[in-house]
């Protein structure tokens, strides 16, 4: 019977690509959306992610997110230097100064400002010079999306010259030279990063009283991440996330105090609403279609659970190639213009897992439809010519 | 024309209306019928008479108000819903005025499709629908569509289909009706000769005077009663 479900599904082409393409838009968009959403949560603490080495980032309490900066003084790294269990622990800058290009615009950047000594915190991948070239006089490293493009020179003929190594910089009025390119994860904001020292940052930026941004801690081998916060935070009064923490603070403060879950939320919504009226409706339209030979293979013996288990195989069926169709359509779109562009996409297991759900739901809304009929035909209809 | 003496259906008093209140229709007002083993039995009568309704009591489609339908000894009112469709999955064979083929499955399916609802493998139930289509005298025609069939052939497919499962009953629902007369006479000539030949029983609905002759007895209907019962040569 599965056999003569699939075959009466599958033999009719036009009807069966009209169910199979709404559930592919349906899962297309569903899954593009979330891994859309999911990329720019992502990047929302891109900065924390890069950041490898650290246990816990101390800072004042009232920070909300990562690009919150409250400074603290300086004299608080002393104090957690103090707390028993601190391995190491360094000071780290972050704050948008601006940039002056050559054509005289201003560029925003976000400037990180690496502990002189380690330079802990900087970036993984360097794309050209050294990360210790940051000890030369005026030396920043540019992020290579930032080299390329907004803090790029514009040459006589308008053309764009990318900042190479030795290429120099206005950074709020001091002069900064270019010791190398790396490559970072994009930003929420998708600002130019540009790292150099703690000292050198603190005389970028403007004077104010205190400069010091967050502290990163390494814990002591044998002290957890989570037990190190908590002594930082009982020791000194000031804000200690482990790595994740600070990762779950800042997605959570802009999934409350900004309106982008609402928006891709509603975005998701139409490409579930819109899947299940498309394939809901052409899957019923199907089934009624068929509802004669239903109603004969009911006269011939074939039992309400027998009917029932063709239309779920059915409904399933498309579902699931409709889902391998939209999600791979969705991966691919991912592949050809959201790796390390300005599009965010990312694509983890869970919006895979996700879209299946709402699949599942959509082939379910469409089977129960046509189920409905089914169960209440009458054989006695096959008389009726 | 020999015809054995056991009671293939026995019905008594049967009644069966449709609707309630001032939308109510009688279809059947009390019918006594038997059908004997072997015996091919054609319900005739103007439309609305109650013969599509009478063959629908027979074949346990359809459940009737008043009276008692036994087939082959069983009483039908009396089983539960999934029993009487399973006995009408092993004892009853179906030809419908439409053919009512699926169109997506060939010809060799569509003959299967008995077997496969009684749980045959699907490989042997294809072979035996073959074998079904080759007495038919399409055994070259087992993998066309229903599309690429001439009306006479899908009737053809379709009278396999009824037969392949080997069931004691067969109900068929003006057979000829959408066919030319030559080719509705081959088809009851096929009928006669395959169904009956295992002692079979037959009934046939028709308006179509041209092949009463190929019936047993002819049960004659109007408003809901059998007015006669006759053989061919007595029937008016």
């Amino acid at each position: 019977m599965i056999y003569i479900a699939i075959k009466m599904l599958t033999g009719d082409r036009g009807k069966y690509l009209g169910i199979l393409f709404g559930l592919t838009i349906a899962s297309f968009l569903i899954t593009q959306q979330m891994a859309i959403f999911v990329g720019l949560m992502t990047r929302t603490y891109g900065f924390i992610t890069d950041s490898g080495l650290a246990d816990v980032w101390a800072m004042d309490p009232k920070v909300q997110f990562v690009d919150d900066i409250k400074p603290i003084q300086d004299t608080q790294l002393l104090r957690v230097r103090g707390v028993e269990g601190v391995d190491w622990a360094v000071p780290l800058y972050k704050g948008i100064l601006k940039a002056r290009l050559n054509n005289g615009n201003f560029q925003a950047c976000n400037v990180i400002g690496l502990d002189d000594a380690t330079l802990i915190g900087g970036p993984a991948t360097m794309l050209e010079g050294r990360l210790e070239d940051l000890r030369r006089a005026d030396g920043i490293i540019v992020d290579a999306d930032g080299a390329t493009g907004k803090l790029a020179k514009r040459g006589p003929d308008g053309k764009s010259i990318p900042l190479t190594v030795g290429s120099t910089l206005e950074l709020n009025d001091h002069r900064a030279v270019v010791v190398g390119i790396c490559r970072v994860s994009r930003t929420f904001q998708s600002q130019p990063v540009v790292y150099t020292t703690y000292t050198r940052a603190t005389t970028f930026a403007p004077m104010e009283r205190k400069l010091l941004s967050f502290i990163q801690v390494k814990a002591k081998p044998g002290l957890s991440p989570k037990q190190m916060a908590t002594r930082i935070s009982k020791s000194t009064g000031l804000a200690a996330y482990t790595k994740p923490e600070f990762e779950d603070l800042t997605i959570g403060y802009f999934m409350k105090y900004t309106g982008i879950p609402k928006n891709f939320g509603i975005a998701v919504l139409l490409g579930f609403i819109v899947g299940t009226a498309i394939a809901g409706q052409t899957f019923y339209n199907f089934t009624l279609e068929n509802l004669r030979y239903f109603a004969a293979l009911k006269a011939m013996g074939a039992t309400n659970n027998k009917l029932l288990a063709m239309v779920i195989v059915q409904a399933f069926m498309v579902g699931g190639i409709g889902y391998g169709l939209g999600t791979g359509a969705a991966a691919l779109f991912g592949r050809a213009f959201g790796t390390n562009t300005e599009l965010a996409f990312r694509l983890p297991w869970q919006v895979l897992l996700g879209t299946a759900v709402a699949i599942a739901v959509i082939s379910t809304f469409a089977a129960m439809l046509s189920l409905w009929k089914v169960i209440r035909l009458e054989p006695a209809v096959v008389f009726k010519g | 024309m020999p015809v054995a003496t056991e009671l293939a259906v026995q019905l008594d008093g049967v009644t069966k209306t449709y609707g309630s209140g001032d939308a109510k229709v009688t279809a059947l007002r009390g019918v006594d019928l038997e059908v004997r083993a072997g015996e091919l039995m054609m319900l005739v009568g103007p439309s609305g008479c109650g013969k599509t309704t009478l063959i629908s009591v027979v074949a346990g489609i359809l459940d009737q108000d008043g009276g008692s339908c036994h087939v082959f000894g069983q009483d039908l009112q009396a089983m539960g819903d999934r029993e009487r469709v399973l006995f009408r999955g092993r004892n009853v064979g179906f030809v419908f005025q439409s053919f009512n083929l699926i169109p997506t499955l060939t010809a060799a399916e569509n003959v299967a499709v008995p077997l496969l609802i009684l749980g045959t493998p699907r490989r042997e139930a294809v072979r035996k629908a073959t074998e079904a289509l080759e007495r038919m005298g399409l055994g070259d025609r087992g993998h066309s569509l229903p599309s690429e069939l001439s009306g006479g052939q899908q009737q053809r497919v379709a009278i396999a289909r009824s037969l392949v499962h080997k069931p004691r009953l067969i109900v068929c629902d003006e057979p000829t009706s959408a066919l030319d007369n030559q080719t509705g006479h081959k088809i009851l000539e096929l009928l006669r000769e395959v169904a009956l030949a295992d002692g079979r029983s037959l009934i046939i609905v028709t308006h179509d005077a041209r092949i009463f002759s190929f019936a047993d007895r002819i049960a004659k209907m109007d408003d809901g009663r059998i007015l006669e019962v006759a053989t061919p040569s007595e029937h008016k």
